[in-house]
């Protein structure tokens, strides 16, 4: 690390800087854009940012609507034990070895029903490209798992336990050719969302 | 930086008189943009009051940045990223350098920076033997064009699908005929794994750091970043010093703002957090002044430190809908280019302010309430301080000023000009060496009377 650099930029700063302006934290937002029930908001914002959800009542379902959804899919890999998909994954995978991956299945930590956003960390996606590489994406949601809005959700996010987190909002998109939309620009081509409690595993 | 004078109105007009296709697209889709922010910003009933908090935040943690910059570097790196500190651009490229020459790195990914962009970071590491691709769609196209990007959100916003189907063409093989965007994004999806597959690093630049948290924050609806930053073992992020905010709960103020502001959505497709490395990877993290700490010492401008890069004000500016971001040749274009860009070369960018009509939408749209109008007339201000202008308009702003200090001065001007400009020619009102900016324009026609006569007329009844 050069130390010269960071003192002078530091001195740089504490010579120029203007008077100190006053910090308040700020009053509670937990309910700005949150309006009726909150799993309905969820589902609305979902498909307005290009994804889709369905409601599973159990595994075997949600593993045959996975095939109905992505009849073609040859590789299936899922972070989450509760499916077990035709590709194992561990921490330690080099994420090269995900480029094959047609349907990445993670089950997500919570949503933000302000914007139909799930939150994944490391620890939910175990090799972090699983999220990227893939294909298509199923992401495994507790109904009963949603917050209000970004407010909300920061409070739960416990980044000192994660080294990596993102809220992912649908599929991966872009506008940059003649303002039209389109999905799958680099990430996910899609993604579903299924409602489905965590199962405990005996 | 010492090259010549920027003439943003020539290169406007250059754009404005391509075709008739270019301009008025490149206007629709940013007024479009606009159109989205304001509906996002009204299903948010306390949007004023949030542009009022995102204000105070950033000032108070402006006005106490060595602290949370100490603050950021210390959580950072007791989560296992590398902290390094760059004075200027040139340190940046060689930290950048010196990380991936110690790595035997060659091949780099990166996704849109525009601290990277700022610091000339590319050629510096072409030079050097370096191949660096952009994964962002839009600045992949500009970097294909050998062009920078013109708007910070929207990089190529000014070509049509046909440029990019012929540039495409040239560039990866694809069909000169077929213009179709999803063809063309296809294209390019296939073209660029292969690339992402190969890189031995990927860099990225940060929309936002957190210094309780030591983590850094890249909005993305690609997710191109994502995948730079998961695929290779090396993650280099080049960090701005003023994108520092100094809690989550302060950030998530920001992060409901920035996409509603910058393309109407309500956040990006992705917002990624980064604190420490992945696992199995390694983080370095280059915190940058290039100017900012300068800047910060500023009395009339230092709040334009306060700004998240969000674009609103490039896509409601009536005069960069029509003149495109190429107008500024900086790497900030728009009304943000117009204050920050003199304050990195004065003399360079002299003319920018004058590339406005201060007609202040710009800082109504600000999330950050930047008073964008304000400090454009105070460059303005400076320009002539500075005895910057050029000669034409210097004479005629003297001319001007003493004519209308002096009363009577005036009333004879008046009448002049009045019976002048009926007889002047057209060719003197629209020439296009003397004036570019009345190429396209109707002078209004002159009233009938002067307002004195008409008063002096009236006054007694």
């Amino acid at each position: 690390m050069n130390s010269e650099a960071r003192e002078q930029i530091l001195n740089s700063i504490r010579n120029n800087k203007p008077e100190n302006v006053p910090y308040s934290p700020l009053r509670d937002f937990s309910s700005s854009g949150v309006e009726g029930n909150i799993l309905e908001l969820f589902k609305k914002h979902l498909k307005e940012a290009f994804a889709n959800w369905h409601e599973v009542n159990t595994m075997d379902e949600a593993i045959s609507l996975i095939h109905q959804l992505h009849p073609d899919a040859k590789v299936i890999c899922s972070a989450t034990p509760e499916i077990t998909g035709n590709r194992p994954i561990h921490a330690a995978d080099d994420p090269h070895s995900l480029e094959d991956v047609d349907v990445g299945v993670i089950r997500a930590k919570f949503g933000v029903a302000e914007n139909g956003a799930v939150w994944l960390t490391q620890e939910d996606l175990i090799v972090n490209a699983l999220g990227f590489l893939s294909q298509h994406l199923i992401i495994l949601l507790d109904p009963d798992k949603i917050v209000g809005n970004m407010h909300s959700a920061y409070k739960k996010v416990e980044l000192e336990k994660h080294n990596y987190g993102c809220f992912m909002m649908g599929p991966s998109a872009t506008a940059d050719i003649n303002a039209v939309h389109i999905d799958g620009a680099q990430g996910a081509r899609s993604l579903n969302v299924f409602f489905i409690k965590q199962m405990t595993i005996v | 930086m010492c090259a010549k004078k920027i003439h943003p109105e020539e290169r406007a007009a250059e754009f404005l008189y391509k075709d008739n296709i270019h301009e008025p697209l490149h206007d629709m889709h940013l007024w479009a943009s606009r159109m989205k922010r304001d509906e996002q910003a009204a299903n948010i009933p306390e949007w004023e009051e949030f542009r009022d908090l995102a204000s105070e935040i950033k000032r108070h943690t402006l006005t106490n940045l060595d602290h949370y910059l100490e603050q950021f570097e210390k959580n950072a790196t007791a989560k296992g990223a590398i902290v390094h500190w760059a004075r200027d651009a040139e340190e940046h490229n060689k930290t950048v350098y010196e990380i991936l020459k110690s790595h035997q790195v060659t091949d780099v990914i990166k996704s849109k920076s525009m601290l990277q962009e700022e610091c000339n970071m590319a050629p510096y590491l072409e030079e050097r033997g370096i191949v660096l691709t952009e994964s962002d769609l839009g600045e992949r196209i500009q970097q294909l064009d050998h062009e920078a990007p013109s708007h910070i959100v929207v990089p190529a916003v000014h070509k049509t699908k046909e440029d990019i189907a012929a540039l495409f063409a040239k560039a990866i093989g694809t069909d000169p005929n077929n213009s179709d965007p999803h063809y063309l994004s296809e294209s390019m999806r296939q073209h660029a794994r292969p690339i992402f597959m190969k890189a031995q690093a990927g860099m990225t630049g940060a929309n936002f750091a957190v210094a309780e948290t030591g983590s850094f924050v890249v909005c993305t609806n690609e997710g191109n970043a994502d995948i730079g930053a998961a695929v290779p073992p090396l993650h280099i992020a080049s960090i701005g010093i003023e994108k520092l905010v100094p809690t989550l709960d302060d950030l998530s103020i920001f992060i409901r703002m920035l996409s509603r502001s910058a393309l109407g959505s309500k956040i990006t497709q992705y917002t990624s957090h980064f604190t420490g490395p992945r696992s199995g990877g390694e983080l370095h993290i280059i915190l940058t002044d290039n100017g900012r700490s300068k800047r910060l010492g500023m009395p009339d401008f230092w709040e334009s430190l306060k700004c998240i890069k969000c674009g609103a004000c490039m896509n409601t500016c009536p005069v960069y809908r029509r003149g495109s971001g190429m107008a500024y040749n900086y790497t900030y274009s728009g009304p943000i280019g117009i204050i920050l860009d003199p304050s990195v070369d004065e003399e360079r960018f002299s003319e920018l302010p004058y590339h406005s009509s201060l007609c202040g939408s710009c800082s109504q749209v600000c999330p950050v309430k930047i008073d964008i109008a304000e400090q454009i007339r105070k460059w303005r201000r400076v320009m002539a301080a500075h005895n910057r202008l050029p000669l034409t308009r210097r004479l005629a702003f003297k001319v001007g000023g003493y004519v209308l200090a002096n009363p009577k001065l005036f009333r004879m001007g008046e009448a002049g000009a009045y019976e002048g400009l009926k007889l002047m020619p057209d060719f003197m009102i629209y020439n296009k060496l003397l004036n570019a900016w009345g190429r396209h324009r109707e002078m209004p026609p002159f009233a009938k009377e002067t307002f004195r006569d008409w008063y002096l007329k009236n006054k007694k009844q």
